[in-house]
């Protein structure tokens, strides 16, 4: 009697749990945090107090003598080397300090008790130096220079042009010309920051990290310290939530490698949470000089823009953001003259890296506020004004994105039609205008972002090894890094949906850089486009090499046959022809003939890099959203209350439910915190309120409704058709509630958060300052 | 170094008795002196909510409490909540409605879910967002967890 087996459901699509799920719940998963080696030193740092100044004299005497104390790291007992994308910064301060997070001393010991006593006994003399903290005041000819050899205090540049925007303003109807204010925040991991370095007697290091970069991180890494970058082995033990805050190397995993290696014990170094506030990255905070023009019929003519970046005293990867802020400037919408110009500028405030959205967020306030008042200005409703600049199908931006499909004009559209958009915009703005305490407000914001990889590398690529063992389970080590958000899921399902056998029998390993082959890390919502087409692309291989054998055994040919429950069945009737794990064994112990089911594959996306002029197709794929905010206001006490928030998104195609809705709401949530509730507040380089008590993440009580619609057009180069979705959820919340506050009280924010206190003070200002 | 207490008390069922620091936190006990390190701490000031425990009938953020305070009384901390047949109602609804990522709040956020639900089995939504709002998540918008948290109030 054949035994059938019966074609089973896709998995694509299904909602799939996260395999580490269980692990979490139960508290069992051990955390960079909770690690403890044998030996294992305790290590903290010693920092400034002071935003720019010499340092005259650093005294560790008292401090070495605390029992207890095993290791301390000066800038003259360690290493000189530099970190930081243009080498600018070392890791411990000798000559100067430039910013209140800075670096002057690491200290090891027993205990955190014998630490935090010397860290006191540390006596470090100064000699003050005028600071600059604003971008614009940094370029001036007469500001205090930060680094001795970056004249004008400037970092990094980006510029282009297309066009004639000179000609094209001429040629406008209307031009609108306007100042944003983009403020700082940062990205409040749940784990505050934590390495631990150890060294083998080889004189090699291994590192445990919170990195999401574990490849290109020995690359930035390895300049600080005395060794090759192929002498560093990266182990990335569960983490606390990265959002791109761990992208660079920081000058605290340094410290904690030139610590273990005075010591020759492992020593592991953690943050606070104040110090997590203080001394770990922020989005990068923007100045946004912008001029839009258009003709009378809605069409726009041009865009020139000028950004001044707040890049602190330091130059991360956070100050390389204006590469994709500039995608979304140049190319949202048929921009058909622009002009792009950014500059980072040296300041003595806290340095500023990388975070969810990479310039995004600031550049999707700007134009998506923009894109409303252009169509007020002309007296076109907000779809029907953004409809007529959307771009067709196959078009190219002036940087040479291609957009494939018109997903733009399809989240347009169908966001307006499941909110009832326009006739609940034109009913609260006549509502503004009677007697009532609160208001109701609606607003609409789109953007595009990269969405099959970026390709700001060499490579964009992703490795992987699949290996099948004796019992029909699958391995696979992949580049790819979990980092809580959910790759091991997708990456599960891709592969047992290949090989037919279920999500509990595929194993994921991912965590050591001498194991897992190359990947850029966790960025630019790749991981599941990259990882997720390396992944599928090795098990297809598998696949084939599988049914190979099953063909030569059975006699029936290989394009015959299939994957299916742990069998190997024939494809039009599901007949089993053998049973997995049978075969693998079979194939394994083959004596001469034998053949272990062991495939690798490197994915390189079809995307290119840029040219000098920035021009170049950097992703397979791009994606659309449209996220419209329905909420109220007490015009009393300033009070945001969203009701819902409906987002429209070009996905390319669902592959595990939970994990995108999870990225969709998590997302989401820090973009409401970036436009009505996050404010790091930074006064003359020092951090005012380093402490969930004053900075203002959302919680459980502020989260609207939230409905997604996903679009699915089933992108031709991406893993079952995906597409990468992670960061737009986080772009576009803060421009789309700001558009919902005007439609609900007609005053327009250049300057995130809104606040109840904005709020009040330009409702009742003149009352305010009546009063005070 | 601070004087030292000694004292006794249930955690997880298991009767123990320690010697303390007087200043030692009842977190840094968990974590340091028992190994029972599923309480995390993420701010160390009572803002966060991730070492959530439950003592006696209460939720505290375990950060904020002295460990010689914990003489004498019951604490569960989340090593607790799973039994020998598997996990809890809420345990298990968190994982199957994706209310985990990072996962470093989990273990707080499941025991004021534990908590909260024993003062009220049956909590509207409004009840839960309220019920959950001193505990901080940054990966997950809550939605999931709110969820989580509703389907177990309904069964």
């Amino acid at each position: 009697m054949d035994q059938i087996v019966e074609k089973p459901d896709t998995l694509i699509g299904k909602p799939i749990p996260k395999p580490d799920a269980p692990d979490k719940v139960v508290g069992k998963t051990t955390y960079i945090n909770d690690m403890v080696l044998p030996r294992m030193l305790i290590a903290k740092i010693k920092r400034t107090d002071r935003v720019h100044a010499k340092i005259l004299s650093v005294d560790i005497s008292a401090a070495e003598k605390v029992p207890g104390i095993v290791a301390i790291a000066t800038a003259e007992n360690s290493p000189k080397g530099l970190i930081g994308v243009l080498k600018d910064n070392p890791p411990l301060k000798g000559d100067k300090v430039r910013c209140i997070r800075d670096e002057i001393a690491g200290v090891a010991g027993e205990t955190e008790e014998a630490v935090d006593e010397a860290l006191k006994l540390i006596k470090v003399e100064y000699e003050d130096l005028p600071g600059v903290f604003d971008p614009e005041e940094a370029l001036k000819d007469d500001a205090p220079l930060i680094h001795d050899d970056k004249p004008g205090n400037l970092s990094l540049t980006f510029d282009f042009e297309h066009g004639d925007i000179s000609k094209a303003e001429k040629d406008s109807d209307i031009v609108l010309e306007e100042k944003y204010e983009l403020h700082y925040v940062t990205h409040t991991c749940m784990g505050p920051g934590c390495v631990i370095a150890d060294f083998d007697t080889h004189g090699k290091l291994t590192i445990y990290t919170q990195t999401q970069y574990p490849y290109n991180y020995k690359m930035d890494l390895a300049p600080a310290l005395d060794i090759s970058a192929g002498d560093i082995r990266v182990i990335q033990p569960p983490v606390g939530g990265a959002f791109g805050s761990k992208l660079d190397v920081y000058p605290f995993e340094p410290i904690a490698v030139y610590l273990a290696k005075k010591a020759r014990r492992p020593v592991k170094l953690f943050f606070s949470r104040e110090e997590e506030f203080i001394a770990s990255p922020t989005r990068q905070p923007a100045r946004v000089y912008i001029k839009q023009g258009a003709k009378k019929d809605g069409t726009i003519t041009f865009r020139d823009v000028n950004v001044y970046l707040n890049n602190g005293g330091y130059t991360s990867w956070g100050a390389t953001i204006p590469a994709v802020m500039m995608r979304t400037m140049t190319g949202h919408f048929r921009i058909p003259n622009v002009e792009f110009h950014s500059k980072a500028v040296y300041t003595n405030n806290p340095f500023a890296g990388s975070f969810r959205g990479y310039g995004n967020v600031q550049a999707t306030y700007v134009t998506a506020t923009l894109m409303d008042k252009m169509a007020e200005e002309l007296g076109m409703d907000p779809i029907e004004f953004r409809l007529k600049n959307a771009q067709k199908p196959g078009e190219r931006t002036p940087q040479n994105s291609l957009l494939k499909t018109a997903a733009l004009a399809d989240c347009i559209k169908i966001g307006a039609e499941k909110t009832n958009f326009l006739e609940k915009h034109a009913a609260n703005v006549a509502a503004r205008e009677k007697p009532g305490r609160i208001r109701q407000g609606i607003g609409i914001a789109t953007s595009i972002h990269n969405a099959g990889g970026a390709k700001i590398h060499k490579s964009d690529g992703c490795g992987t090894i699949l290996t099948m063992d004796d019992y029909g389970r699958a391995t696979v080590i992949t580049g790819a890094s979990e980092i809580g958000q959910g790759i091991d899921a997708v990456i599960t399902q891709l592969v047992s949906e290949e090989l037919g056998i279920p999500t509990s029998d595929v194993i994921i390993a991912n965590n050591d850089s001498a194991i897992g082959p190359w990947d850029v890390g966790v960025h630019a919502s790749r991981t599941t486009f990259i990882a997720g087409n390396a992944a599928r692309n090795a098990a297809v291989k598998a696949k084939q090499q599988i049914l190979a054998a099953a063909a030569r055994q059975s006699n029936v040919s290989i394009d015959k046959l299939d994957l299916r429950g742990g069998h190997v069945v024939q494809k039009d009737n599901g007949v089993s022809v053998t049973k997995l794990d049978r075969l693998l064994r079979q194939m394994h112990f083959a004596g001469d003939d034998a053949e272990l089911v062991m495939v690798s594959e490197y994915y390189e996306p079809p995307s290119e890099l840029e040219d000098k002029n920035h021009v170049g197709d950097i992703s397979a794929a791009y994606s659309h959203g449209a996220y419209i905010t329905e909420l109220e206001i007490d015009t009393l006490t300033g009070g945001v209350k969203l009701h819902k928030m409906t987002c429209v998104q070009d996905v390319g195609k669902v592959i595990n439910k939970l994990g995108i809705e999870g990225q969709m709401e998590g997302g989401i949530a820090q973009g409401i915190g970036y436009g009505l509730s996050e404010e790091l507040i930074i006064e003359e380089g020092i951090v005012k309120n380093p402490n969930f008590r004053d900075y203002k993440v959302v919680t459980a009580p502020e989260m609207p409704e939230i409905e997604c619609h996903f679009i699915e057009d089933d992108e031709e180069t991406g893993p079952f058709g995906a597409k990468g979705i992670s960061e737009l959820p986080c772009i576009i919340p803060g421009a789309s509630i700001a558009n919902a506050v005007y439609n609900a009280i007609g005053v327009r924010f250049d300057n995130p958060p809104i606040t109840p206190e904005k709020i009040v003070r330009a409702l009742h200002g003149d009352k305010i300052e009546a009063a005070e | 170094m601070s004087a030292k207490v000694d004292i006794t008390f249930t955690v997880n069922g298991a009767v123990k008795q320690v010697s303390v620091p007087a200043n030692m936190s009842a977190l840094d006990m968990l974590r340091d002196q028992l190994d029972l390190k599923g309480a995390k701490e993420a701010c160390g000031e009572g803002e966060c909510g991730a070492c959530t425990i439950i003592i006696d009938d209460t939720s505290v953020c375990s950060c904020l409490m002295y460990a010689a305070d914990c003489d004498g009384r019951t604490i569960e901390t989340i090593e607790g909540v799973q039994t020998e047949d598997g996990l809890d109602p809420i345990q298990q609804a968190f994982v199957e409605h994706g209310a985990v990522q990072c996962g470093y709040c989990t273990p707080g956020m499941v025991m004021q879910a534990k908590h909260m639900l024993n003062k009220n089995p049956n909590p509207t939504e409004g009840e839960i967002q309220r019920g959950l709002e001193g505990n901080v998540c940054r990966c997950t918008g809550y939605r999931k967890i709110i969820d989580a948290v509703a389907e177990v109030a309904r069964s």
